[in-house]
């Protein structure tokens, strides 16, 4: 093991205070920068993440649509049955690797004779995925996965396909509510493992600058936008 | 030319002119274009005799020193004009941009060059910015394309100032290039330093004037006209160059940059 | 990777004389610049936003020792460690001890560009433990055995014959021996070879776009979701960072998020964007066991508080080489080193040393298109001003400009003698090309007139004679 010699952070430290001109912060301005860590101010109020809850539902579907997602907006009775019924129409396998979740749990998926569903973290041969989301994002169509029991990282990343459901309740303007939630759930200062926000399928531009879907990650992401 | 100042008691009177070195030695209609859009704007235009170059040569070739000493010649040459104006986005830039930035540790002269600075324009944006001309008097037939000088575009705003005068000439047709914002790859010294780089940059540049079909390429400075003007002649195009100034003047019958005289 | 920045010249005269090159940068020049535009066009907000990213990074630079120290604190909290190297050599060192801890055969790379600054693959491949890279770009260079041309988009140089032709080389010994012709069936074959190896991983390394010091995160953006697996399937996460990456908190993130992706691809956003706090949970179903941030310095300290310090505001985020018409005519690699284009201008000399990278900062024509672009605001045209001073000061300006601007600076102080002079040249050039009106060669002038006819004055006398003739009169 490399524990780095307390002596290259002290000279990486101490090279930063020599330049700053000054030794390390104490005092007044100290205790400056501890306050903007405490109560971190907020960028410019980006218009689009301000709308009203039925338009930012509305915005966060326009744009997931628009960066390569599909959306289908049901009530939640209507879940299992659109999980299904979406596998079929893209001649997908009925067979899907679940996140084992109290949300997704809530769905009667009884109902769905043919589907065969293995609740666990992801495999690499998996082909579908079904998660939920801790939120989602209006202003860029984005979805926000928090890593835990009920969430492993590798069911947002080894299918081709990923299903994703979003309650509409879930759904903020910005960036900052999704922050504001995390540290309501998880405490101030305290995160999960793995915050991935993601929009849209994997894609590339790498080669000539043409964006390709489905690069490492799922090439299909499909919402399902949940009718409180 | 019919001028329509917003309140002609403000104006700028006592205007001087900034030559710059490249018109003076090449292309002095330039200068004299310059002095008539100004007259007839209603000022008085005096050329002080002490100013040769802005410095610009030895700033970007990192003497601080020498660029200093020019500056400070060309501090005491213009002092005392309501404004200084020259026919060029990159040596007005100098002037109202990068003069007071020399002297951060001379306060005395900071506060010379600061106020060099804010009595500095270039032509195209003291015309229209300050004077509030809105059009000139003058005809040239034929479609023209328009290149955006960096130092003018990017650091001074000169963009829809040339572009509305050029409205106001009669008979002509503005096609505008694909990109007229991307550098020509002249850059002073750049262009014999780096003559490959500057060769390709010019390449695309004539490409995309040539794409317009327009029969003459106009633009603010005559470093970046020479530069394109000279590889336009080099590929057998038949585009007239010239600076704008001469145009909105009508002096756009003299022989064009880089043409013979006539006769 | 070792630096040809000093043969900055001659890789000029490869580039410009490269078809396959010349195509990619005529794609690369329209693309990135016109999507660039238009989301900074959907977004009212984008240049406040601007704004707010550059005080950000001013704010985060003047109090870097306590971000860091914070950054660490955290990160130790959470069960992760934090690892400081002062120069590459400590943090190969540092990595490279990591990886034998855990007998690593093979490292998942995400597209690091500190990793090439340290040049890591090399030194693992001496070591026997073979890094694999997973971006796509980055990955294709790999097999061709060529450094990046561009920090976001690595192998923008090569046309998709020339990928084609590598994928055939390297893969046909895994079975895939049909030269492919579609860009998507590139890109599945890629994703199919290196989903194998990203299940083979011992340890996963990734950069980091920003590291969060209210959290202890480490803040990544790809498009691919090639890092989120490298710091996902792995047993050991390694995050290489250096230390300007530091911002204080989320809400940081979210400002520079939004610049970010537009000034980048002009994407609204990329695809993934992931926050990564410490290693695996007790209760988590996957993720690493062991979290590292290996923090490294490598000079960048003692750029603080220099008039380069604003270069230490940069997100990397390439929008300077979409838009430099330098660049965009030469491609990255003539730059020598990992960054290129004006941000690599200024870097590569602090980094590399000033002897070493001399032209970098004088091949540009100061055209200020990448400050105007810039998500951060750095003044890179004033930056690389402030090298060719230090150039000067050090007497690295080449001889002939030196002897040249010495001739002239004299000259220019003596407006006098200036005056007779010029008025001689003036009729002595108009003299000689008086029946052209041009020059096709002129003494002295062979970088001009080798690729351009020089005009001649106009005949009649210098501006100032014929100005003091009509006062006269």
């Amino acid at each position: 093991m490399s524990d780095a010699p307390d002596g290259d952070r002290a000279q990486i430290l101490g090279g930063i205070r020599r330049s700053l001109r000054r030794g390390e912060l104490t005092g007044d301005a100290r205790n400056a920068v501890q306050a903007r860590l405490a109560s971190p101010p907020r960028g410019p109020a980006v218009a689009r993440a301000q709308l009203p809850q039925p338009e930012k539902v509305a915005l966060f579907c326009q744009w997931a649509e628009t960066l390569n997602a599909t959306v289908a907006r049901v009530g939640a009775e209507e879940v299992p049955g659109e999980v299904t019924a979406y596998l079929a129409r893209n001649n997908l396998p009925a067979s899907v690797a679940m996140a084992p979740s109290p949300l997704l749990d809530g769905y009667d998926w009884s109902g769905q004779k043919m589907l065969s569903i293995r609740r666990g973290r992801g495999e690499g041969s998996d082909q579908v995925s079904v998660t939920g989301a801790f939120a989602g994002i209006a202003e860029t169509g984005t979805v926000v996965m928090a890593s835990g029991p009920d969430h492993p990282v590798s069911l947002n990343l080894l299918p081709d396909t990923h299903v994703v459901v979003l309650r509409e309740s879930d759904i903020v303007g910005g960036y900052e509510d999704v922050w504001a939630r995390l540290r309501a759930r998880y405490g101030k200062n305290l995160m999960p493992r793995t915050v991935n926000t993601i929009t849209g399928p994997s894609r590339t531009g790498d080669i000539e600058q043409a964006m390709e879907l489905g690069a490492h990650g799922p090439r299909r992401m499909h919402i399902l936008v949940v009718r409180d | 030319m019919s001028s329509s100042p917003a309140n002609p008691s403000t104006r700028p009177r006592r205007v001087a002119l900034f030559v710059t070195c490249l018109v003076d030695l090449f292309r002095p209609s330039v200068g004299f274009a310059a002095v008539k859009l100004l007259e007839d704007a209603g000022c008085t235009v005096d050329v002080p005799a002490l100013q040769v170059c802005c410095g610009q040569p030895a700033y970007n070739s990192g003497d601080r020193a020498t660029t200093r000493a020019i500056a400070l010649q060309v501090i005491d040459a213009f002092e005392g004009y309501d404004a200084v104006v020259a026919p060029s986005g990159s040596c007005g830039g100098m002037l109202s941009h990068h003069y007071p930035g020399l002297f951060d540790d001379d306060p005395a002269s900071k506060a010379r060059a600061e106020n060099l600075a804010g009595r500095s324009y270039e032509l195209m944006s003291f015309l229209v910015d300050v004077l509030g001309v809105k059009k000139v008097a003058a005809r040239y037939d034929g479609a023209v394309t328009y290149h955006d000088s960096c130092s003018g575009l990017r650091e001074l705003g000169v963009k829809q100032q040339p572009r509305g005068l050029l409205g106001s000439v009669q008979g002509l047709a503005l096609n505008e290039m694909k990109t007229p914002e991307v550098c020509c790859g002249f850059g002073g010294t750049f262009c014999v330093k780096y003559p490959e780089i500057s060769n390709a940059m010019v390449a695309e540049k004539t490409a995309d004037i040539a794409a317009t079909g327009a029969g003459t390429l106009l633009a603010g400075d005559l470093g970046c006209l020479m530069n394109m003007a000279g590889k336009l002649q080099r590929e057998g195009s038949a585009v007239q160059v010239r600076h704008v100034a001469e145009v909105l003047a009508g002096m756009g019958d003299l022989p064009a940059i880089g043409e013979p005289e006539r006769g | 990777m070792e630096s040809t920045a000093h043969a900055f010249k001659s890789n000029v005269g490869h580039a410009l004389a490269d078809p396959n090159l010349q195509d990619s940068l005529a794609k690369l020049k329209v693309g990135f610049s016109e999507r660039r535009r238009q989301a900074a066009e959907r977004l009212p907000e984008f240049e406040a936003l601007r704004d707010r990213a550059r005080d950000i990074k001013n704010h985060t630079l003047a109090h870097l020792d306590f971000y860091l120290e914070e950054f660490e604190r955290k990160v130790i909290a959470l069960g992760g460690k934090v690892h400081w190297a002062p120069t590459a050599a400590d943090a190969r060192r540092i990595i490279a001890d990591l990886c034998k801890s855990v007998n690593a055969r093979t490292v998942a790379k995400s597209k690091s560009m500190v990793a090439e600054e340290i040049a890591l693959n090399e030194h693992l491949e001496a070591l026997g433990i073979a890094p694999v890279e997973t971006d796509l770009g980055e990955y294709i260079i790999q097999l061709r055995n060529e450094p990046p041309s561009h920090i976001i988009a690595p192998a923008v140089h090569l046309t998709k014959d020339q990928v084609a032709d590598t994928f055939l080389e390297h893969h046909a010994k895994l079975g895939f021996d049909k030269r492919l012709t579609e860009r998507n069936d590139l890109v599945a074959e890629a994703r199919y070879v290196l989903r194998q190896k990203f299940l083979d991983a011992d340890v996963g390394l990734t950069g980091a776009n920003f590291l969060v010091a209210e959290t202890g995160s480490s803040m990544l953006v790809t498009n691919e979701g090639n890092a989120d697996l490298s710091n996902t399937l792995p047993r050991m996460h390694i995050v290489l960072a250096s230390i300007e990456k530091v911002i204080p908190t989320l809400e940081d993130a979210a400002v520079l998020l939004r610049v970010l992706a537009r000034s980048a691809t002009g994407q609204e956003s990329s695809a993934y964007t992931t926050l990564n706090t410490g290693p695996k949970k007790r209760e988590d179903l996957d993720g690493p066991e062991q979290y590292h941030v290996v923090l490294l310095d490598n000079g960048r300290s003692s750029v603080l508080g220099t008039e380069m310090q604003e270069i230490l505001r940069c997100i990397r985020c390439g929008a300077c080489m979409n838009h430099c018409p330098v660049y965009g005519a030469v491609g990255g690699h003539a730059y020598g080193w990992v960054y290129p284009g004006p941000m690599g201008a200024v870097l590569t000399p602090q980094l590399v040393g000033v002897e070493e990278a001399s032209n970098l900062p004088n091949a540009s024509t100061f055209c200020g298109r990448c400050e105007s672009v810039c998500p951060v605001r750095i003044p890179l045209p004033k930056l690389m001003r402030h090298w060719r001073e230090r150039e000067f000061e050090k007497h690295l300006t080449p001889k002939a400009v030196r002897q040249g601007l010495a001739m002239w600076s004299f000259l220019a102080r003596r407006p006098a003698l200036y005056r007779r002079l010029t008025a001689v040249a003036n009729r002595v050039l108009a003299l000689f090309g008086r029946a052209d009106g041009r020059y096709s060669t002129l003494p002295l002038a062979g970088g001009w007139t080798r690729f351009r006819d020089f005009p001649a004055p106009q005949p009649g006398g210098t501006f100032h004679a014929r100005w003091a003739a009509r006062r006269k009169s």
